[in-house]
């Protein structure tokens, strides 16, 4: 295996933790309008991921960091190629850096709700265009001999990416429930897994699809076993969510989310980008990548640290792991935010 | 084409609004880690209330501070990308490695224990939670560190080698890129200029207090820290800015010479107080000099030759062929001086503070005041300030604490302008660092989003921040003064209400 392939495998493992972890952080945003009835349930979701959320979004800025370093063709014809999506997505995570953080710090009723509003839509909003870029990314676009992106922003619509976003949408949107049903107690808790339920079997059918459509465009032997991987856990995950086995419907519906996305990375590799015009054209894991000495200290760089940050963030679940309900938020929210 | 809107010079504004806006943060967020970090080790330590209190308070300016300098760091992780994809193509293997270490080591630093320390009042023994202030300190400066050789590397590239079969510039000695002496010379004047600017707010607040006697423990204790971070942060920046520029006079002499309007050169070369020129002709119309000056600056003598602007530009055209090699010269000039303007008044009126409030042992008994009243600002000794002087140098000190965010922007300003046209010094041209794929109309779209977005968090930060500095430090409760034994908190109450949450 050389450097280029270890690479393309770790940039996999970094954008597998932002999904997995901002996953459910997106999906809890997405519940504070989807399952909460009234402030004090929306203050227990936002809490549930209130000392987290931060840490989970470094994921990103890992994943993009280390594309520029590892494959810097791949990150300027993506980026600059995915010009407009890009553009909302960042303005949704600033938007909903700034409500998490923000919202709380007045006491007023319009300040609040507006932030909340926000957090429900900066959380959907990009859960579903990250389906659409990594749809857009696997089945190719319109690439030249150059490398630069050539099609349109509709180009960029097409059903497939379409249907990725759906999958995203609704697959982050259940790993929030069964993360919010382990993290809650209450009334919560319990409205946290029927909703889990019915969002999961819409998730179920329209990941199946779009991975087995991933599989007849550009799949093999591996990827076909990440596709079973990713449905037999959902499904498992599910079972787990009607048997009240909270810990073990988030670990599969977790598991979903790494199988989905090592299905995505195994069908893309060799390229990295494909181009829908010529074959010659697409990026691939050779002609996008940086230089061996440049790989090399990046491998040693990520292989020291990366085990070092899943270890810390792993205490800090440790250190919040009690379940949290309305009993736990002061009700003077204004009070408990000068502290 | 209108060469106003032309995509370099639209992606050339949106870098600089977009870098220059999340850079008003990144000081702050520096060293008010830092220093809330020091108060908190002092609550720790003595357990005297009034630490706890200002850990509480400064903390909270902080985190409102520090939202604002993550979300917008976010657009300048992807932004290369996004409008600089020929940039991104031809030096990502170099520029790519110190932004992966950046996000690998420095962010998850400061994003993991940030969320540890703001909610773990209640959760973390004392020294646990202090400890994740002290990581999320360390992680700033880490932060700043990699993208500070990142960008000396802009400045000074070395390190590496042009790959004429690929069409890039390769690295080949990471360990030069990281400890250059630009990225040195930079870290450390950034690194200092962070900590005046801190300090310099931390003052200004705490006068705003004093003025008012209101909150007087804390926030003597507060101007004391500030002063003292003003007074050691203004002399660091100080030298080290000397430092740089020496370093900057071998490196990149256009640039030092566009900060001075020197346009031909001399021996020895004076420094200029006040110029007025002619950029097309290429020479001052006023100029008020003080002789020599401009030699030490640059060599440390009072006689050195010092290169002038028409003879580097010549002197690149025959290195690089015909062209242009000058950068915006006003802007250099102006820029160079609002930055060494603002940021040392800062520290001048910092020193001021520092001796006029001075320890009780160097003054006379009737000057001594008792822990819980204004201290009296002494000028001479047995000669204090008169009421109205006193409340001038409180108010002087409100109104100046921005002065250094001021000149910070100044000085990032005039150290990107002063390389052009160059993005990468002597290596790429800024004008064909753009994405080409990306159209006028996406460019202008995002930097009217960015904009706009911008403004409007600012207006809303800077209430936020004005609220919580009106508010002061806040009460202490019962959980407060008893924080958790164990990791995960004390279960005594199943049902207690969380300590904070949002």
């Amino acid at each position: 295996m050389e450097l280029h392939d270890v690479w393309f495998v770790l940039i996999a493992v970094l954008w597998t933790g932002y999904f997995f972890l901002e996953g459910f952080d997106f999906g809890v945003g997405i519940l504070t309008k989807l399952l909460a009835r009234d402030r004090p349930e929306r203050r227990v979701l936002i809490n549930t991921i209130g000392p987290v959320w931060d840490g989970n979004e470094v994921w990103l800025l890992a994943a993009g960091g280390a594309t520029f370093a590892a494959f810097p063709e791949w990150y300027a014809t993506l980026f600059s190629g995915f010009y407009l999506p890009l553009l909302i997505i960042l303005v949704c995570l600033i938007v909903r850096g700034v409500a998490f953080e923000y919202r709380a710090k007045r006491p007023e009723e319009n300040w609040q709700r507006n932030w909340e509003t926000a957090i429900f839509w900066t959380s959907l909003i990009p859960a579903f265009l990250w389906g659409v870029a990594f749809g857009n990314i696997v089945g190719g676009v319109k690439i030249d001999q150059d490398f630069e992106y050539v099609g349109s922003l509709w180009d960029l619509l097409n059903p497939y990416a379409l249907l990725g976003g759906l999958v995203t949408l609704t697959l982050f949107t259940f790993h929030g429930a069964v993360f919010t049903a382990l993290k809650t107690v209450g009334d919560i808790r319990v409205r946290a897994r029927k909703l889990a339920l019915q969002v999961g079997l819409i998730t179920a059918v329209l990941a199946s699809i779009f991975l087995l459509w991933t599989q007849v465009d550009s799949g093999d032997g591996q990827s076909l076993v990440a596709l079973i991987v990713a449905v037999a856990s959902l499904v498992t995950a599910l079972a787990a969510n009607q048997a009240g086995r909270e810990g073990w419907s988030f670990a599969l519906s977790g598991l979903t989310i790494v199988a989905a996305v090592a299905m995505l990375f195994l069908s893309l590799f060799p390229d990295v980008m494909p181009s829908s015009l010529n074959e010659d054209w697409s990026l691939t894991v050779t002609n996008a990548s940086s230089s061996p000495y440049t790989l090399k200290i990046m491998t040693w760089c990520a292989a020291i640290a990366t085990p070092i940050v899943v270890l810390y963030q792993s205490w800090t679940y440790w250190v919040f792991r009690k379940r949290i309900g309305t009993q736990h938020i002061a009700a003077d929210a204004a009070a408990g935010a000068v502290h | 084409m209108d060469l106003a809107l032309a995509p370099e010079t639209l992606a050339r504004w949106q870098f600089g609004i977009t870098t220059v806006y999340h850079f008003l943060f990144v000081p702050l967020t520096i060293s008010l880690a830092a220093l809330t970090a020091g108060l908190e080790t002092a609550w720790v330590r003595t357990e005297k209330e009034k630490y706890l209190k200002a850990t509480k308070f400064w903390g909270k300016l902080f985190l409102i501070n520090i939202a604002m300098g993550v979300v917008t760091g976010i657009v300048q992780e992807f932004q290369f990308g996004m409008n600089w994809s020929d940039y991104s193509r031809f030096v990502g293997d170099i520029f790519g490695a110190p932004l992966a270490f950046e996000a690998l080591i420095a962010f998850f630093f400061e994003s993991t224990f940030i969320g540890l320390w703001i909610f773990g009042w209640d959760k973390l023994p004392k020294k646990i939670h202090l400890a994740c202030m002290w990581m999320v300190s360390i992680g700033t400066i880490l932060s700043a560190y990699f993208i500070l050789a990142a960008n000396s590397w802009m400045q000074h590239p070395v390190g590496y080698k042009i790959n004429e079969e690929k069409g890039r510039a390769e690295l080949t000695d990471f360990w030069l890129v990281l400890t250059q002496n630009t990225a040195l010379a930079q870290a450390f004047h950034t690194l200092s200029a962070a900590f005046l600017t801190g300090g310099a707010f931390m003052v200004g607040i705490s006068a705003f207090h004093l003025l008012r006697k209101r909150h007087i423990r804390e926030m003597k204790t507060s101007l004391r820290l500030g002063l003292v971070t003003v007074a050691v942060g203004g002399l660091l920046t100080a030298v080290s800015g000397d430092t740089l520029g020496k370093i900057m006079y071998e490196q990149q002499p256009m640039k030092m010479a566009a900060a001075e309007a020197l346009w031909d050169g001399e021996a020895p070369a004076p420094f200029s107080v006040f110029a007025y020129g002619d950029v097309e002709k290429g020479h001052n119309k006023v100029a008020i000099e003080i002789p020599g000056l401009l030699s030490f600056l640059a060599k440390d003598d009072f006689s050195s030759y010092v290169p002038g602007i028409n003879d580097v530009n010549k002197a690149e055209q025959e290195q690089f062929g015909p062209g242009d090699y000058r950068p915006n010269i006003p802007v250099a000039y102006w820029g160079f001086r609002w930055m060494i303007g603002f940021g040392m008044t800062s520290f001048t009126i910092g020193l001021v503070g520092l001796w006029l409030t001075r320890k009780k042992f160097m003054l006379p008994q009737h000057l001594r005041v008792a822990d819980d009243e204004v201290p009296h600002l002494v000028l001479f000794r047995k000669k204090p300030l008169g009421p109205t002087l006193t409340k001038w140098y409180w108010r002087i000190a409100i109104w100046t604490l921005a002065f250094p965010l001021i000149a910070n922007s100044w000085g990032w300003i005039f150290t990107e302008t002063g390389r052009q046209p160059w993005v990468v010094y002597g290596v790429l041209q800024t004008r064909d660092a753009v994405s080409p794929g990306v159209s006028q109309g996406e460019i202008l779209t995002s930097m009217i989003v960015f904009t706009s977005l911008y403004a409007i968090l600012a207006v809303i930060e800077v209430k936020l921040l004005a609220k919580y500095v009106k508010a002061g430090p806040p009460e202490l409760t019962e959980a407060d003064l008893n924080p958790p034994t164990k990791i995960g908190g004390d279960s005594r109450d199943a049902d207690k209400p969380m300590a904070f949450s949002y």
